[in-house]
């Protein structure tokens, strides 16, 4: 069993935006493509060109169809990754210490020395936010790119989380969530974040913001234009009138 | 607890950062390349991630461009030349050296330029070197040369062209700035893809309205705030409708059509007279309006002119009516009122309505305003630029249709009928557009043996006299284009090439020389029977299609069925421009190009395609690729870049010309020009004046500053083009007028279809096939993770996108009582398939679809023979034919746009059955052997440990 801290300083984590999340994976490969080359061991895939490739990967996105009461069906893509929970699971779970949550910034980061490999904290992730190495046997898991975040080597505007830099719509923010003055939490606030299924009670750092309504009636002054004439022939009078008014 | 471990948090990140082009899909991103020494001490590329500096992605990359590296590690790539060594088909080779691959292929063509040059047909598929491809082409002196455009989105850009001078895409652009309401039609999920996500997250973050319009809502359509589920195919017939309600309600701008578009030219009225349906002319040729003030027909570009869009004249006998009044006779007809087009479109009547009083309020009621001051071409001074800020984009979707040209070419007049082109808020053009269509070359194809071709290959015809037609009246071209067929087929027709070889229709050739163009597999309709048509023997044993020299830089399904193989290098390992002189990266406030270089050296005996070109050139003594002393002029493709010039100044790139690098767009060749790119991060921009932002084809200051560039050699303003003049001419020709007529099998076909005014038919094959029969219509769709072919051998994207089930509504999957894991058989007039299914509910009840080129054959790309791609992922290609059904006259008609050619690959019409699962989806093809070896099992992907 490892303990968690019992507060941590910041409260760092991600805040994604469903309502223009448009399922084009670019996080999934930047966090990839980071995470292999930078902390711990690579992200390995196994069977790369086979009948049956399985990688890992820190942060991958679902794709789900919901169909409202009234309207066409909407297709919500869903980005996940460790939420960076305050009451991780994971953590207390974990027979080693490998896993712990950082008491600077409450990033939950697995240690890889010290983990043996026994996939207890995936089994006790409500999200399913952990992810076995398939080659080197190690759990996997977002590092919220603590090796990005504080990086003296990176220009300042790049010290942010690889899949926040890539996201081409912007649906992905990084930052703060404990300081209700961070432009994260404002995000929060105005848009109604939420936590993901908070019945686990495990409190995730990380929050999403709900989509939008969609294909709500059409709202405008005029609902229905209305025609100039109703004489079939009386459209050339209307153009000859207003062009008058033109000049 | 425990004792937190020390981690470091600052870890070295990489030796060096190398910055160029992305070429994961044809966005063309600029990237940042970070490159680690690896453990023998050689510099690796070890993550990719977007230039935050660059015009087109600003930072930001998608998920194939930050997956290149497993594209530039990837085991299917070709390692030398190859000569075949086993029949066709049968990926048997043996690697030879460069030498005696250009040995072999100057043996083949030699001969063909002394004697024949048509008989080599030399077409590139993902090109983006189509200013050179073709200048080696037109030196060849063959006039069998185009890209993949016919195949693509010709309808889309040509439509654009010739109707507005500009086209979506890389052309222009969505004012993502100010824009209130921006309808997407069509789009699946690139062209572009960046661009679109940043934009869609801008509007987004302001709270603008998007609006989804396609059968299927993935992607784009997922996050519009209205989705409209539209029929395919009926597109044309929808924007047609809203034209209506626009134009019944006077919503539209009469100021800006009678200033800046041809719709108050006189049109002539007399069915006798030779000019019938022709804008009364001056006698210079130019458009006549009428004078509101003078009573008289005056030239369009006199400065005090007043355009009246009511005006009418009679002269000589003939009278003449304005453009304008064409416009509204077409369509405030009952036949396009939203309930007269709702069951065909598959959309109520009451959201036309909603639809159209949402634009007519955006556009008019919420008009934009900026305080700046432009003088117009009349020498008018405005005091500020008005804006309409509802704008549009649309690529292959709507496109790709047999109505698709003409689809275009409606929503560019609904565009321009609210006057939201080139205006704040609008649609933006962008450099080297806009450009009318009359200034572009007309088509060239006068061949002489031994000779260079008359003039660039592909263009745009304003008649039947620009047609290329032998003596005989036949095709001068193997893909008929230019001729009565597609009359405006602008980037000709690659999808026919294969077939029209095979039959020796027109004519027979000797060689076909591909670039990357995977026709033996995804690029193809009927890929079964273009596969065949490859391998087919004639009656003395020998191919029907007796050479074929293909590069690419993958074990593509299509190196199986070359001769001589010339392999290129992945996109990190070579030269290229992104050039103005051909698909561009300007933005609407800039014009921009680009440079790939090698930021990575091939470990493989492969080069460049552009480069092997430059060397075989030289080998032929081709004019442009040899000095005066027959010595090689370009050592490759870079030099080409840096020292060709296409005309005194002008070059294929813009950016730091002349002695020192300090001229943008006109200067001498700089020999460090290269470098110069380099340090500027792989890319060159140039801003636009602000006075010259918006109402560019009549804005004096954007002409002047376009000329000053480089862009024209003068001022070039013009009209946009409501009413179609080169449609007309050949209509006119089509009802008898004119001494160059069609062939009658194909008069009434053009009469109908080349209305100078957009109109909407619905798809040939909805005519031509039993619709009870084949109820449903079947789409493909490329994801945004994958592109063409490319993607599947990449060991991260094919994780995302490694299979491809057939998306089938709710209605349908009930109707057939499918249940998860189901296999169905899709039959089209053409062919069969059985493959799996999927239930989806957000989609057109009457359409299933699925994702395109993710089917791999057995034994390509470096694959296992059982991976998914190539046990249940399957190609819709089988079940389009590229020949529309017989109609018994022995005909052989192609199932492409009337107009311009283009694929007509979402007309296809299928019915659907469940059935018995298959061990793998059918049809199923043997393995081919693969070129390349075995690839590894596993990857772990880490630079330094």
């Amino acid at each position: 069993m490892t303990t968690l801290p019992n507060q941590t300083e910041k409260k760092l984590g991600l805040v994604i935006d469903l309502d223009i999340c448009v399922g084009c994976h670019a996080c999934v490969t930047a966090c990839k493509g980071w995470n292999t080359e930078n902390y711990g061991a690579p992200l390995a895939d196994k069977d790369a060109y086979g009948a049956e490739p399985v990688g890992s990967f820190l942060n991958r996105i679902h794709s789900f169809e919901v169909q409202p009461e009234t309207g066409p069906a909407q297709l919500i893509h869903f980005p996940k990754s460790c939420l960076h929970c305050e009451d991780a699971p994971c953590v207390t779970v974990c027979p080693t210490g490998a896993s712990y949550k950082r008491t600077e910034d409450g990033i939950v980061l697995v240690n890889e020395t010290d983990c043996i490999g026994c996939g207890l904290c995936a089994w006790a992730c409500p999200y399913g936010a952990r992810e076995m190495d398939p080659v080197e046997k190690v759990m996997k898991k977002c590092t919220l790119c603590v090796d990005r975040i504080y990086n003296d080597n990176l220009p300042e505007e790049d010290r942010q989380p690889a899949c926040v830099r890539t996201c081409p719509s912007n649906a992905r923010h990084f930052g703060d969530l404990g300081d209700p003055g961070s432009d994260v939490s404002k995000l929060v606030a105005a848009r109604g974040g939420v936590d993901l299924m908070p019945e686990q009670g495990t409190k995730p750092v990380n929050q999403y913001l709900p989509p939008r309504p969609k294909d709500e009636e059409i709202d405008v002054l005029a609902p229905f234009l209305a025609p100039v004439t109703e004489d079939p022939k009386g459209f050339l009078g209307w153009l000859g009138k207003t062009l008058e008014r033109l000049g | 607890m425990t004792q937190q471990p020390q981690i470091d948090t600052s870890p070295h990140v990489s030796d060096e950062v190398r910055k160029t082009t992305c070429y994961m899909c044809a966005c063309r991103c600029g990237i940042n390349v970070h490159m680690k020494d690896g453990p023998d001490g050689k510099r690796q590329a070890a993550y990719i991630e977007g230039n935050r500096d660059h015009p087109v992605n600003r930072g930001v990359l998608c998920a194939k461009g930050s997956a290149g590296i497993m594209q530039v590690n990837a085991p299917s790539r070709l390692r030398a030349p190859m000569k075949r060594t086993g029949p066709r088909g049968s990926g048997t080779f043996e690697e030879i050296s460069w030498d005696e691959a250009y040995d072999i292929a100057a043996s083949w063509l030699k001969p063909l330029r002394e004697t024949a040059p048509e008989k080599l047909a030399f077409f590139t598929g993902r090109d983006q070197s189509q200013s050179f491809t073709s200048y080696w082409a037109q030196a060849f002196g063959t006039p069998n040369y185009a890209a993949h455009g016919g195949f693509c989105s010709v309808n889309m850009a040509a439509a654009g062209i010739y109707t507005m001078g500009g086209a979506f895409w890389e052309f222009g652009q969505p004012d993502w700035e100010r824009t209130k309401l921006f309808m997407l039609f069509g789009v699946a999920e690139d062209h572009d893809s960046n661009p679109i996500k940043m934009g869609l997250g801008r509007l987004k973050a302001r709270g603008a309205r998007v609006i989804g319009v396609n059968p299927i809502r993935t992607g784009y359509n997922a996050v519009a705030d209205n989705w409209v589920g539209i029929t395919p195919g009926t597109d044309g017939l929808f924007i047609l409708s809203l034209i209506h309600c626009l134009l019944k309600a006077g919503k539209v701008d009469l100021d800006y059509l009678a200033r800046y578009t041809n719709a108050a030219c006189l049109v002539n009225e007399d069915p006798a007279s030779p000019e019938f349906g022709l804008i009364l002319k001056d006698d210079d040729g130019r458009d006549l309006v009428w004078d509101r003030k003078e009573k008289r027909p005056r030239c369009f570009d006199k400065p005090d002119v007043t355009p009246d869009l009511s005006g009418s004249w009679r002269n000589a006998g003939y009278s003449h009516r304005t453009v304008f009044q064409h416009i509204a006779e077409k369509y405030l007809s009952d036949d396009f009122a939203p309930e007269a087009v709702a069951e065909t479109c598959g959309i109520p009547a009451k959201r036309i309505h909603e639809l159209a009083a949402l634009i007519a309020h955006t556009a008019f009621e919420e008009a934009i305003e900026i305080d700046q001051p432009w003088t117009d071409f009349r020498g008018v001074k405005h005091d500020k630029m008005i804006g309409r800020p509802v704008s549009f984009h649309a690529m292959r979707g709507i496109s790709a249709h047999s109505n698709g040209f003409q689809t275009c070419r409606a929503l560019h007049l609904l565009q321009i009928l609210l006057g939201s082109v080139e205006v704040p808020g609008g649609f933006r053009f962008k450099p080297p557009y806009p450009k009318p269509a009359t200034i572009h070359p007309k088509p060239h194809y006068g061949v002489k043996p031994g000779q260079p071709l008359d003039g660039p290959h592909l263009g745009f015809v304003h008649g039947p006299d620009d047609l290329a037609l032998k003596d005989d009246g036949t095709p001068a071209r193997i893909d008929k284009a230019f001729s009565w067929d597609n009359p405006m087929s602008a980037h000709g027709l690659m999808h026919m090439v294969i077939s029209n070889a095979h039959a020796g229709d027109p004519y027979k050739i000797d060689t076909l020389f591909l670039y990357m163009a995977n026709m033996a597999w995804n690029s193809s309709m009927n890929t079964a029977g273009t596969m065949k048509m490859l391998t087919d023997t004639d009656e003395s044993g020998e191919y029907v299609i007796p050479r074929i020299i293909y590069s690419d830089a993958y074990s593509s399904e299509m190196v199986a069925y070359a001769d001589l193989i010339l392999p290129d290098t992945t996109y990190l390992e070579r030269h290229d421009c992104i050039s103005l002189l051909d698909r561009p990266i300007s933005e609407a406030e800039a014009a921009a190009d680009a440079i790939r270089w090698p930021v990575v050296e091939p470990d493989r005996n492969v080069k460049g395609f552009q480069s092997a070109l430059c060397d075989l050139g030289a080998k032929l003594g081709l004019p442009g690729f040899v000095n005066d002393d027959g010595s090689q002029k370009y050592a490759d493709y870079g030099d080409y870049i840096q020292s060709h010039e296409r005309k005194p100044g002008i070059g294929p790139l813009a950016g730091f010309r002349g002695a020192g690098g300090t001229k943008g767009g006109r200067g001498d060749p700089n020999p460090d020009q290269i470098k110069a790119y380099i340090d500027n991060g792989g890319f060159w921009l140039s801003h636009i004046p602000q006075e010259a932002q918006f109402f560019k084809p009549w804005n004096m200051a954007y002409q002047n500053w376009a000329v000053d560039l480089g862009l024209f050699d003068k001022p070039s303003p013009y009209i946009f083009s409501l009413w179609s003049e080169p449609m007309r001419r050949f209509q006119l020709a089509a009802e008898g007028h004119g001494d160059r007529q069609p062939p009658e099998h194909l008069r009434q076909r053009i009469r109908d279809t080349m209305d100078p005014l957009p109109i909407w038919y619905p798809p040939f094959e909805d005519t031509l096939v039993d619709t009870a029969e084949y109820p449903i219509h079947a789409l493909t769709q490329r994801p945004m993770a994958m592109y063409h072919s490319w993607g599947s051998q990449n060991a991260w994207l094919r994780q995302i996108h490694g299979r491809n089930p057939l998306y089938v509504p709710t209605r349908i999957w009930q109707e057939n009582g499918f249940t998860d894991g189901d296999w169905g058989k899709l039959t089209s007039a053409h062919g069969t398939i059985t493959v799996p299914v999927a239930h989806m509910a957000a989609l057109n009840e009457n359409t299933v679809w699925t994702w395109n080129a993710i089917g791999k054959r057995k034994g390509a790309w470096a694959l296992d023979k059982d991976a998914p791609e190539a046990t249940r992922g399957f190609l819709l290609n089988h079940l389009i034919h590229e020949l529309l059904p017989p109609k018994g006259d022995g005909l052989r008609w192609s199932n492409s746009d009337p107009i311009t050619g283009q694929a007509a690959w979402f007309d296809l019409r299928v019915k659907i059955e469940r059935v018995a699962a298959p061990a793998e989806a059918q049809p199923a093809f043997p393995p081919i052997k693969s070129p390349v070896p075995k690839a590894p099992a596993n990857v772990t992907q880490k630079v330094r440990q």
